[in-house]
């Protein structure tokens, strides 16, 4: 006999109820939530690179990439930037208030074919955010794959986000981590300067390394284009698209790019499958 | 020890320069340290010199009256520092300071811009490698004006 499901805990547009777990303050804009399942259940697996939508009650929802937790944990970090009425809303939560969240919805980086290439992380201001587990599940096998290497820009110094993460990378996985910043004050004694000059500065072997970029789209742009001069192939490079999601499941069409929808076809795709849309102004 | 000639023949700015050009640039060359907050160059200075970074790194400062200087770009191992010399009225648009030991190579640009009057095939060698460079330090400065990672409205 087929098992009954139940409509509304099974459709995919119901939130399930988390708990805050604990508010962490990344940067004066930005913070992260840890979240859990108020049934102490243990959070949904999820893929580096995917996403939830987070629901503030009475207020409404945003698509939130997952930046956390490392593989062993039970619980979900969001890490968000308070820039809406919904994120500002997100951003007022305390410890044990409650959370909608829907998910994990979408695509993922490509862990598994990065395996045995060399991988070229870069991100983009919150863009670090959706590649952080990609890069805690690169570190957790790390002997699968070759040189790995992290180049992130901001606007500023204090826009960086886990840099208290960074010292471990580097020295306890062989990470080249390269940062990079618009614009500082001579307090900083890092790079100035676009994310994409620092590709010139690690060490990796263009046609044996698959790349995965995060950040404004037109960050990604010039980022792919520094790659692809240094030699790195299309179909090995990955980009994560961002539009107006509403759903999550591609029943609304609100985030339609071409002829996928970013939220079921995407976040994540490969550059070649999608470059003929990219950087359309009507699209 | 490598000597300069065999440095700069090895450097991608360099690359493909016949060994006669080479050679006359090595002659306007020599091995140069600055210390963790030593200036290289001064906004406004005559610009007469080139670096070419070695191994540290230069911040290229613009100081609004009244407040801290505003780094804009940072140059670092084997590029290149200074492209005034060679684009009238050759004068530094910025402060050049070392953010930390720098060794670089300093050429004598304004023995180079004279040469490079004299032999336009010398000039239009070093124009080449020095315009991808301006253009990339355009392209940089658009994107930053931008501000990509700002509060898009």
């Amino acid at each position: 006999m087929a098992v009954k499901m139940d409509p509304i805990i099974q459709s995919p547009m119901t939130p399930q109820l988390y708990r805050v777990e604990k508010v962490i303050r990344e940067t004066h804009d930005t913070f992260s939530l840890r979240v859990i399942p108020k049934d102490d259940s243990g959070a949904r697996a999820f893929q580096p690179g995917q996403f939830n939508m987070l629901y503030a009650f009475g207020v409404g929802e945003v698509p939130i990439s997952i930046s956390g937790p490392k593989p062993s944990g039970r619980s979900m970090i969001h890490t968000i930037r308070d820039v809406g009425t919904v994120t500002h809303a997100l951003h007022g939560l305390k410890k044990d208030q409650t959370v909608g969240l829907r998910g994990p919805f979408g695509s993922a980086w490509p862990i598994e074919l990065a395996k045995g290439y060399d991988v070229v992380i870069m991100a983009g201001g919150i863009g670090l955010a959706p590649l952080r587990p990609a890069l805690y599940a690169l570190l957790e096998q790390r002997d699968q794959f070759g040189e790995l290497s992290l180049l992130y820009g901001t606007r500023k110094p204090e826009d960086l986000l886990f840099t208290e993460e960074f010292e471990e990378w580097r020295g306890k996985y062989g990470v080249q981590v390269k940062l990079t910043v618009d614009t500082a004050d001579s307090e900083w004694h890092g790079n100035v300067g676009v994310v994409n000059t620092l590709v010139q500065r690690v060490t990796f072997d263009p046609v044996n390394t698959i790349a995965m970029i995060c950040g404004p789209e037109v960050m990604m742009r010039f980022a792919v284009l520094e790659l692809k001069h240094c030699g790195v192939p299309e179909d090995q490079i990955f980009i994560t698209m961002e539009r107006n999601m509403k759903c999550a499941v591609g029943f609304c069409g609100h985030c339609q790019f071409g002829p996928a929808f970013i939220c079921k076809d995407g976040p994540v795709f490969r550059y070649d499958q999608v470059k003929q849309f990219f950087g359309i102004r009507e699209i | 020890m490598k000597s300069l000639e065999s440095i700069l023949a090895n450097h991608p700015f360099f690359e493909n320069l016949e060994a006669e050009y080479l050679a006359l640039i090595t002659g306007c060359a020599s091995n140069v340290r600055f210390e963790a907050g030593q200036f290289i160059y001064r906004q406004d200075e005559e610009a007469n010199r080139f670096y070419i970074i070695r191994e540290g790194k230069v911040a290229l400062e613009i100081c609004p009256p009244g407040k801290k200087p505003i780094t804009v770009q940072t140059v670092t191992d084997g590029e290149i520092l200074g492209w005034a010399w060679l684009v009238p009225p050759y004068h530094c648009q910025f402060d050049a300071q070392a953010v930390e030991l720098t060794r670089a190579i300093v050429l004598d640009g304004k023995c180079l811009r004279k040469k490079c009057e004299e032999d336009h095939t010398l000039g239009y060698a070093l124009l080449n490698r020095l315009l991808p460079i301006i253009g990339k330090t355009m392209e940089a400065t658009r994107l930053q004006l931008l501000d990509v990672y700002g509060v898009q409205d």
